[in-house]
């Protein structure tokens, strides 16, 4: 049999999700993609129905179906509001898998998943060694949420403004950290993720100060490796798999009572992802870890408990919350980062519209298809400026490097933090 | 396939990036919302300018292509499917502004690709109401709503799309434009085309502006749920509340199917014994809606519904909506196909079309689950079931075939609001006559003399 006609076999395997689309068209009056392009196949409607039509052998255009399947930031807007209740993102990660597995990955993504990703040292070293070089390819721009541009890089990311990389990254800072649960009796794993360890060290320090000043152990292995969705999300399931071995075995042994993480896409792949494609023995290890993962936010708001500021301050800067995708579609945490906000006394947080948005991220989608990234994260912009907000605060890494780069764009005078920073700023030492 | 120096000429008419014809692209226009076979067209056209439309019909013409216009393609019959693999399809959804609303006059003006949802969001803003609200308002268009006669939950009281299209721009096959109606209450000015239009399902051309009517918004607004152990009683109480003269604005009725799988998937505390459930709002003037609430919670009490609930505030309100709107989510998840049907009878026949449904649903073996519009005899008659089955969509298609047969019997229509499409044109000469398509292939025969205005669709031409 052809490659094509396996590929065609290993879609129709997907029938059954497929054919639970009602072809309502829901999914137009939410999905970010489609309001750019007013493209039918950008909706999950078409590439649902493109998919039934590869499977069905109805086309045998297998890289242009690849090509429209890869225009979705995988926000999961489409899916929550999705009436039939359709599997759309389990359906779309399954066909990424295997057009990976049948038309091949870039090779760009391939160095990057196979040869750094799973190489968690290696990768570490890298940030590491190549601290002390990067002003020769990186200019400090003069923006407000702090970012720095590549002129020598640009061919490679464009005018992307990227986040002012720290100069150590927090597994050199904190090393293989490990300290006591102290009166709340609670002791966590702490996954710092590739980004709260290389880009934002200073969102994991505000998590341990807020982890150490509510009494809480925190364990927070220097060995761990990606959690893996870049990969999975390419289709790379074979990396996404080796990542997450690494990771389990890295953890067995490990006591805790909750797993938290400061990145919505960490909380998601280790909540949903990892029991999911965990195998043999670490499959139930997986499991155990999932029903006890936990977002920041929701750690804080419903473990250990938050109250809204008593006494605010005179002079309150004014907070905008942007909702994740993967916080507030996937996981449902909506409430609990503005909680945070709002424990604050010196915080007032405002809305802004459409406050659960995507920002146009996407992960590797912003790579891949900046242009349309751009256009996506232009909307959030325009409403975060209009929300009259001093800083923006996310609760994820991902969404704060993209708002970072369109308020910069932009020359907006707006600051970009973490809700963990946020909040671990109105306690005390 | 129109050759390839025609697609060049669309490309050089609409910019290459709104010329779609890669075959996934063809592939993503060949159906809508209906449960129907795909036809893959030719190619997708995407006018970013009204006039653009005209130029794209006038180049069809001339080359003898069929168009098939479509909105957000959410089409329950089939209109938007295209006619054969020769056909283009018009894509309206770039044509999205509202170009005036008049708080003076009571009008606005649009292009037929605004969002319905977006646009009735939009006159709210500026303290007006276009009451139409077709179950896909979040996504469908005006320019669909229009060419379907799109209704909704209010049409009881406030009329359907029809009732609120006051004059139109549309181009005609050959893509001259022509203008009807206009900005006036009143117009006796020529014939009433937008009458034609509004329904024409594609067939007599394309739409490219439109004049809409605006309401002032009620001011206030009360709603109730009340669950009946028959459905006669339930029936007879929404004929008892029309007689009392009130009109909801909605009026709505779920079966126990319906409330049982709302229940199983949403846990709102829905009455599962309930053979029908009414869900009732009543709006207005403060005054005229605390009074007509009353006379309603009477009448459902004397009628012998058992627990009465009425909203206190818009949360409760708000309670007893999301029951409402859970109902299609309930129904299509519980298999893959839905085939949503709309059926519609005269009020009183309500009993009696109930009754139909549940002895088809036995005689064929099939899961049939019914809500829909109690005060204007609108049913949804939702038959759940997978057409990748042949032998189940057999039944379902016979099935189908015999609730049209007795809809017509009792006196009904074979769609409320969805359009005839190709689904339901083998149908409408048992409702109306041979002669009536007849006239209507003179019309469209007329009005596009090439016969490629979605020549397919409702009467063949």
């Amino acid at each position: 049999m052809d490659r094509l006609a396996k590929l065609a076999e290993e879609t129709a395997k997907l029938d059954d999700r497929l054919s639970a689309c009602m072809k309502c068209g829901t999914c137009q009056s939410v999905c970010p993609v489609f309001a750019e392009s007013m493209r039918e196949s950008d909706v999950a409607r078409g590439k649902l129905s493109l998919l039934s039509d590869l499977a069905g052998k109805i086309t045998s255009d297998a890289e242009g179906v690849r090509e429209r399947l890869d225009r979705c930031l995988l926000c999961g807007s489409c899916q929550a509001a999705c009436p039939s209740g359709v599997d759309i993102l389990g359906a779309f990660l399954k066909a990424r898998e295997i057009s990976a597995k049948y038309l091949g990955l870039s090779p760009v993504k391939k160095l990057i998943f196979r040869a750094m990703l799973c190489n968690p040292k290696l990768f570490s070293l890298l940030a590491e060694v190549s601290a002390p070089f990067r002003g020769l390819v990186m200019r400090r721009q003069n923006d407000a949420p702090k970012t720095m541009r590549s002129p020598l890089l640009s061919p490679l990311i464009g005018d992307r403004r990227l986040p002012e990389l720290p100069p150590e990254t927090a597994r050199q800072k904190f090393g293989d950290y490990d300290s006591p649960a102290g009166k709340s009796g609670i002791k966590v794993l702490f996954f710092a993720g590739c980004m709260g360890d290389k880009v934002y060290p200073n969102v994991t320090e505000a998590c341990l100060k807020i982890f150490r000043v509510r009494g809480v152990g925190v364990r927070m292995p220097s060995s761990l490796a990606c959690c893996g969705i870049p990969a999975l999300a390419s289709g790379d399931a074979d990396s996404f798999k080796k990542m997450l071995s690494h990771n389990l075995s890295k953890l067995e042994g490990e006591k805790f009572d909750y797993a938290v993480t400061a990145c919505a896409s960490c909380t998601e792949t280790i909540e949903k992802f990892w029991p999911q494609y965990a195998e043999g023995r670490q499959k139930e290890q997986a499991e155990r870890i999932a029903a006890k993962t936990l977002d920041i936010s929701a750690f804080v708001a419903d473990v250990l408990g938050v109250e809204p500021a008593k006494a605010p301050a005179e002079r309150r800067e004014k907070v905008t919350y942007h909702d994740s995708c993967h916080l507030a579609k996937s996981l449902g945490v909506r409430i609990q980062p503005r909680k945070l906000i709002e424990a604050n006394p010196g915080c007032e947080l405002v809305e802004m519209r459409e406050p659960d948005r995507c920002c146009g991220c996407g992960g590797s989608f912003t790579l891949t298809h900046y242009g349309l990234s751009k256009k996506i994260g232009g909307r959030k912009r325009d409403n975060i400026a209009a929300s009259g907000a001093e800083t923006v605060a996310c609760g994820c890494p991902a969404c704060m490097m993209q708002i970072s780069n369109m308020l910069a764009l932009n020359g907006d005078a707006v600051k970009v933090e973490h809700v963990a920073e946020i909040y671990a700023r109105s306690l005390g030492d | 396939m129109p050759e390839s120096s025609i697609l060049k000429d669309f490309k050089k008419l609409l910019g290459a990036e709104n010329v779609l014809d890669a075959e996934p692209d063809r592939l993503s226009y060949a159906y809508d919302s209906a449960v129907l076979p795909q036809k893959i067209p030719a190619a997708a056209l995407m006018p970013e300018r009204a006039e653009q439309i005209g130029e794209i019909a006038a180049l069809c013409h001339k080359n003898s292509i069929p168009m098939t216009v479509r909105g957000s393609g959410t089409n329950l019959s089939g209109g938007a499917i295209p006619d054969s693999e020769e056909s283009v399809v018009i894509l309206t959804q770039k044509l999205n502004r509202v170009l005036e609303i008049n708080s003076g006059d009571l009008y606005a003006v649009v292009e037929p690709g605004v969002v319905t949802a977006n646009f009735a969001a939009e006159a709210a803003a500026r303290g007006l109401f276009y009451p139409p609200d077709p179950g896909s308002q979040a996504v469908s268009t005006i320019g669909g709503n229009i060419a379907e006669n799109a209704g909704g939950l209010r049409g009881l009281k406030y009329g359907v799309t029809k009732d609120y299209v006051m004059g139109l721009e549309f181009f005609d096959s050959a893509g001259s434009l022509v203008k009807t109606g206009s900005r006036t209450v009143k117009c006796a000015t020529g014939f009433n085309l937008a009458g034609l239009m509004t329904g024409s399902e594609g067939a007599f051309g394309i739409i490219s502006k439109a004049i809409l009517k605006l309401v002032p918004p009620p001011r206030a607004s009360k709603a109730m749920t009340a669950a009946f152990a028959d459905v006669r009683a339930a029936a007879d109480a929404v004929a008892e509340i029309i007689a009392s003269h009130v009109l909801p604005c909605t009026l709505e009725f779920m079966d126990s199917v319906t409330v049982n799988m709302v229940e199983d998937d949403a846990k709102i505390g829905l009455p599962r014994d309930a053979a029908a459930l009414l869900l009732i709002e009543v709006d207005g003037h403060p005054a005229q809606v605390a009074d007509e609430a009353q006379t309603v919670e009477r009448i459902l009490r004397e009628g012998g519904a058992r627990g009465i609930s009425v909203a206190r505030d818009d949360a409760e309100k708000n309670k007893i909506w999301e029951a409402r709107r859970k109902a299609l989510p309930a129904l299509a998840r519980r298999r893959p196909t839905i085939v949503l049907e709309d059926a519609t009878v005269p009020r009183s026949k309500i009993p009696a079309m109930v009754s139909c449904i549940g002895e088809i649903a036995k005689k064929y073996g099939l899961l049939i689950g019914t809500f829909g519009h109690a005060g204007d005899g609108n049913l949804h008659p939702s038959i759940l079931c997978d057409r990748r089955d042949p032998e189940e969509f057999a039944r379902v298609e016979s099935a189908i075939d015999e609730l049209f047969r007795r809809t017509v019997e009792m006196g009904g229509t074979l769609s409320g609001e969805h359009g005839t499409g190709t689904a339901k044109s083998k149908w409408l000469e048992l409702e109306t006559s041979k002669a009536t398509l007849e006239y209507c292939r003179a019309l469209r025969r007329a009005a596009d003399p090439k016969g490629l205005l979605n020549p397919s669709k409702v009467v063949a031409y």
